[in-house]
């Protein structure tokens, strides 16, 4: 996790224990103004995040509530061990005798890894797709022409648009008797074909958040100095090479906090899938997210859904953990090097 | 140049498409709401009217001034937070650095739809359920990290030897932040300032349970809209409430970026 | 060097939060001596807690209430139009002990679920509650072990929609309708269509057929699954031999009950399974072609009549209101004739008495009511279970499959029967 952050910006001296023994006194000051800086962003994530993650650590070792037959009231459920755990990751159902067997379709605990699948694939394509064309709008944006404005508003437009409002529109859109199918002249199940409900989801999603990556990486496009182009022009390189060893080294922080978070939001994708589709198309499940099957869970117990929270938590933390420790520190390198070679 | 033009129609098509049908559709009449003409039929206001109907129990007018205003809490409060952890993220060395990072990146990987309860019973237990601040907290707290980061990762880029000058000339270090690297880095908090309002203006999941008649935003009035009948879903009253929230946001964000962005750089050069 | 000491503080005083919130979560068991047997007495004002007022009929039945009652005063607090998020509002107050909630209006399928969990008074004793005159079937859906938990408030039961330029009379059976799905194929339109979507639209067309075919999901005893039955298979089998042969179009894999009602109108279906607010919106919409050549009969079952599932909502009184002897007395005003009454002519919804069906004065205004006094009379609850969520899940996931063609009936009930029993045992 630490890679990108402790990179030192090229013009301070790099942190750690040697410049620490050498600077003991400013980097005591330097201390005490980031936990001023800092302390405020600590706290409020700290009660509303860090408290509901903590109580549903706890509670994912609880047994969810069982039913006592004699009364017909539901009874707290008491230890559970790693047996919530089981229940997702083994898909092992505990009946009341104890007798631990593979759930059978239809139970959640059967569609932990399909969901599992389901929501790496969507993260993997929506986020090349936007990253792909939020690249392209963005270069389009930062281009000096008649009707940039334009351009801008109509970027503005999906995103600015609630997404309660935009999963519903898309329902409508692609509604067997709706608009889309209308004018393609085509009879496609949207909702219900076990790829046309992924590529209407993975449709909608793209539209709707492809502006906030192009957004992110245009601010890093106009941060670029003008004379660093000219740069490049006088030296005769062509479109495609000054794309590539010109301004996307040059981006590349920008876009790679735009990619890292919008792998954390697509991981945890909601809203479009629940209204689109229900978790449904295929054989049945076909769009289940993760996130989905939280809900669905947290219906029939909440406690075998805060174990869920946790591993989709832990997984998603191994997901960053990795993309910072390996694009991330790459990346600034590359960075720090290509921006001596070019700008002194 | 005509490349331009054309990819730039391209993007055009593809993002307004989608929204010139949600036009049409709340600007016709509801007995055609399946009509499936590409083009204006059964031109109606009324969807509008049925939109801000209080006697329907539709509060969309006072949804849009919460939404305005936990919106603008939220991206004031993000922004002041965030960049002073930015900066020190950015500029200061010290321990444990690698960890809060860490630890703020974390904040964005629990599902949201599992935070839902803990906060009820939290705000509950408090009594700040249906209150402003129940909704601005949580909103602040979404925004937070993709602020840090994002403003971080900019301001790494900043020419800190200006700064370093200014303090050689005498400016404490909040001075030299604020008149050598606001102006430059203007864009790039504007563009966060964008993000964090619209993350803030799009939130549902959690406003739809802590807000109040009184409190609650557009998104919540918005999924609040009824059909005349249980199972009916009124599309053309919510694809007419959809564009009025929208327009006037984008309008908004389009003036804001000429004229702060403007005020901010002309602040710098005469600083 | 200063050692960075803001992390452990911080993560301390989370700890410290999580601990003081760590009570309140768990589930609380509403027993003799808890909140249920408390304030039985007590009058005072309460608030009525609902999902959207379509069609504006609370608010006049509140203001002619609190006319008459100016110390215990109703006020009207109305959640989502989404049944989902009704109920996840009412869960997470409930939780939180939340007082304000005094009387709430719950869905027939919730009323088990919110009994067991302790949060509903019983209605027993003082605060006993007529029931005669009231369709036993809705009674039923509010009573949970035995007892009366709620007040049944409105009902709801599936009727069979037909066109009456293309059939002279209904069909009375299954067959007798795909007997008749080749008029349909040569006026080119589809012929049958109900909710098969995968949403709980889907429980309630699957549990028709099976129960239509003398088949059940459950047994007496709301817990056993009865799926693997050689009923059950016949039931879900004509819905999936429909979908095969083409009676059921493709497309109604992706219907809830909006679409089926659009194509209906449109003139592109022949048969619809649907609840009664079609019927109004069928004879006035602006786009729809069948206004005057449409009728409604009861749902055909397998030998003669089908069975419906019933839908409907029930009014129940939260463990921890204040005031329960007002809230009982309000539920007494909801179930009255007048109140009944007014909720068939002001929202078109289904009353709960018998008698209001034989009403002149409604059938005129609403001329399909003696089909649907039918249809509820022949009409079966849904599981009435604790762990409705995960029995109406078990339910939906394979019947979808099972619909779809990717599983066999008989797996798909095999499964269901499976996926039941591993959620409720």
């Amino acid at each position: 996790m630490s890679a990108v952050t402790e990179v030192p910006s090229k013009l301070s001296p790099p942190p750690g224990r040697a410049g620490g023994r050498k600077r003991g006194g400013l980097n005591e000051a330097h201390g005490r103004w980031a936990s001023y800086l800092i302390t405020p962003s600590l706290v409020i994530l700290g009660v509303v995040i860090g408290y509901p993650v903590v109580s549903a650590i706890i509670m994912s070792f609880q047994k969810d509530a069982g039913l006592d037959k004699a009364t017909g009231l539901f009874v707290a459920g008491g230890f559970a061990g790693f047996s919530n755990y089981a229940h997702w990751l083994l898909q092992q159902c505990v009946s009341t005798t104890g007798v631990t067997s593979a759930c059978p379709p239809g139970n959640l605990g059967a569609q932990f890894w399909n969901a599992f699948g389901t929501t790496f694939f969507f993260t993997a394509v929506t986020v090349v797709l936007e990253t792909v064309i939020g690249m392209w709008m963005a270069l389009i944006m930062n281009r000096a022409f008649r009707g940039r404005g334009l351009v801008r508003a109509a970027i503005l437009v999906p995103w600015a648009i609630p997404t309660a409002v935009t999963a519903k529109l898309w329902y409508f859109i692609f509604a067997f008797n709706g608009i889309l199918n209308s004018v393609l002249g085509a009879k496609i199940l949207w909702t219900s074909d076990e790829w046309a409900a992924k590529f209407a989801i993975i449709i909608a999603d793209t539209w709707k958040t492809t502006p906030f990556m192009a957004l992110l990486i245009l601010a890093g496009l106009q941060l670029i100095p003008e004379e660093v182009y000219e740069a490049g022009v006088m030296d005769g390189a062509s479109t495609v090479q000054r794309f590539f060893q010109l301004t996307l080294p040059l981006v590349r922080p920008a876009l790679m906090v735009a990619i890292l978070f919008r792998v954390l939001d697509a991981l945890r994708m909601f809203d479009l899938p629940q209204i689109l589709t229900g978790g449904g198309g295929g054989t049945g499940n076909a769009t289940t997210t993760l996130s989905i099957l939280v809900v669905d869970q947290i219906r029939q117990g909440f406690n075998s859904a805060s174990a869920l929270s946790t591993i989709t938590f832990l997984v998603i933390f191994i997901v960053a953990f990795l993309f910072v420790r390996f694009l991330g520190a790459n990346v600034v390198q590359t960075q720090a090097n290509q921006q001596k070679g070019v700008l002194k | 140049m005509v490349r331009t033009v054309i990819s730039a129609l391209v993007i055009v098509l593809w993002c307004i498409a989608p929204f010139y049908w949600m036009i049409v559709t709340a600007f016709r009449d509801v007995g055609f709401t399946y009509d499936t003409t590409p083009w204006p039929t059964h031109v109606t206001l009324a969807n509008f009217e049925t939109a801000f109907s209080t006697a329907l129990g539709n509060h969309l007018g006072q949804a849009m001034l919460n939404s305005l205003f936990i919106g603008a809490t939220v991206t004031v409060v993000a922004l002041l937070f965030g960049i002073s952890a930015a900066y020190a993220l950015a500029r200061l060395e010290f321990k444990g650095k690698g960890i809060i990072s860490g630890a703020i990146l974390a904040a964005s990987m629990f599902p949201g739809v599992a935070l839902i309860t803990p906060l009820f019973q939290l705000f509950t237990n408090i009594g700040w359920m249906g209150t402003y601040q129940a909704l601005i907290i949580p909103s602040i707290s979404f925004a937070l990290p993709l602020t840090v980061y994002t403003l971080t990762s900019f301001l790494r880029e900043m020419p800190w030897d200006l700064e370093e000058a200014a303090r050689i000339d005498g400016c404490t270090r909040v001075q030299a932040f604020r008149r050598v690297i606001m102006p430059l880095a203007a864009p790039a908090v504007f563009t966060t300032a964008i993000l964090a309002f619209i993350s803030s203006w799009n939130e549902y999941l959690i406003s739809s349970q802590l807000s109040s008649d009184a409190t609650q935003p557009v998104t919540v009035a918005i999924a609040g809209f009824a059909g005349s009948q249980p199972h009916v879903e009124p599309y053309t009253a919510i694809m007419a409430a959809g564009t009025i929230v929208t327009v006037p946001l984008v309008i908004l964000v389009l003036i804001f970026q000429r004229r702060i962005v403007a005020g901010l750089t002309a602040g710098g050069v005469k600083g | 060097m200063k050692k960075f000491r803001l992390v452990s503080a911080a993560g301390i005083a989370v700890i410290g939060l999580a601990l003081a919130g760590c009570s309140s979560g768990s589930p609380s068991g509403g027993s003799s001596g808890g909140p249920a047997g408390a304030n039985l007495d007590s009058h005072g004002p309460i608030t009525y807690v609902q999902g959207k007022d379509n069609s504006n009929v609370v608010r006049p039945l509140v203001d002619k209430w609190n006319a008459a009652h100016p110390t215990e005063k109703v006020t009207f607090k109305e959640q989502s139009d989404q049944a989902d998020q009704q109920h996840d509002d009412l869960v997470q107050h409930f939780q939180a002990k939340d007082p304000n909630y005094d009387v709430v209006d719950v869905d027939v399928v919730w009323t088990a679920e919110f009994a067991a969990k302790g949060w509903l008074t019983p209605l027993t004793g003082k605060m006993k509650l007529d029931t005669t005159g009231l369709f036993p079937s809705a009674v039923k859906t509010a009573t949970y072990n035995k007892t009366l938990f709620a007040a049944p408030q409105t009902s709801d039961g599936g009727m069979l929609y037909y066109r009456t330029d293309l059939v002279k009379t209904p069909p009375k059976t299954w067959d007798e309708m795909m007997s008749m799905c080749s008029i349909a194929k040569s006026a080119g339109i589809a012929c049958y269509a109900g909710q098969f979507a995968k949403y709980e639209g889907l429980t309630v067309n699957a549990s028709e057929a099976i129960n239509g075919a003398g088949g059940s999901v459950l047994a007496a005893d709301g817990v056993t699954p009865t799926l693997t039955s050689a009923d059950a298979v016949k039931g879900l089998s004509l819905l999936a031999d429909a979908f095969k042969n083409g009676n059921i179009p493709a497309e109604a894999i992706t219907y809830q009950e909006e679409q089926g009602r659009i194509a209906f109108e449109s003139g592109k279906l022949m048969f619809l399974r649907n609840w009664p607010y079609v019927y109004g919106l069928a004879k006035s919409d602006g786009s729809s072609v069948v206004k005057d050549t449409f009728a409604v009969a009861p749902l055909p079952g397998l030998t003669g009549t089908g069975a419906s599932t019933l839908g409907g909502h029930n009014a129940a009184i939260s463990v921890y209101s204040k005031h329960k002897a007002t809230a009982r007395d309000f539920l007494t005003f909801l179930e009255s004739a007048e109140t009944q009454k007014f909720f068939a002519t002001q929202g078109s919804l289904a009353p709960v008495r018998t008698s209001l069906y034989d009403d002149a004065d409604l059938i005129a205004k609403l001329p399909y009511l003696p089909t649907l006094k039918e249809s509820i009379l022949n009409a079966i609850p849904r599981p009435v279970s604790p762990f409705y969520p995960a029995v109406t899940k078990a339910i939906e996931d394979n019947a979808y499959s099972a619909l779809k063609g990717d599983k066999s009936v008989k797996q798909a009930l095999t499964d269901m029967q499976a996926a039941i029993k591993a959620a409720t045992s």
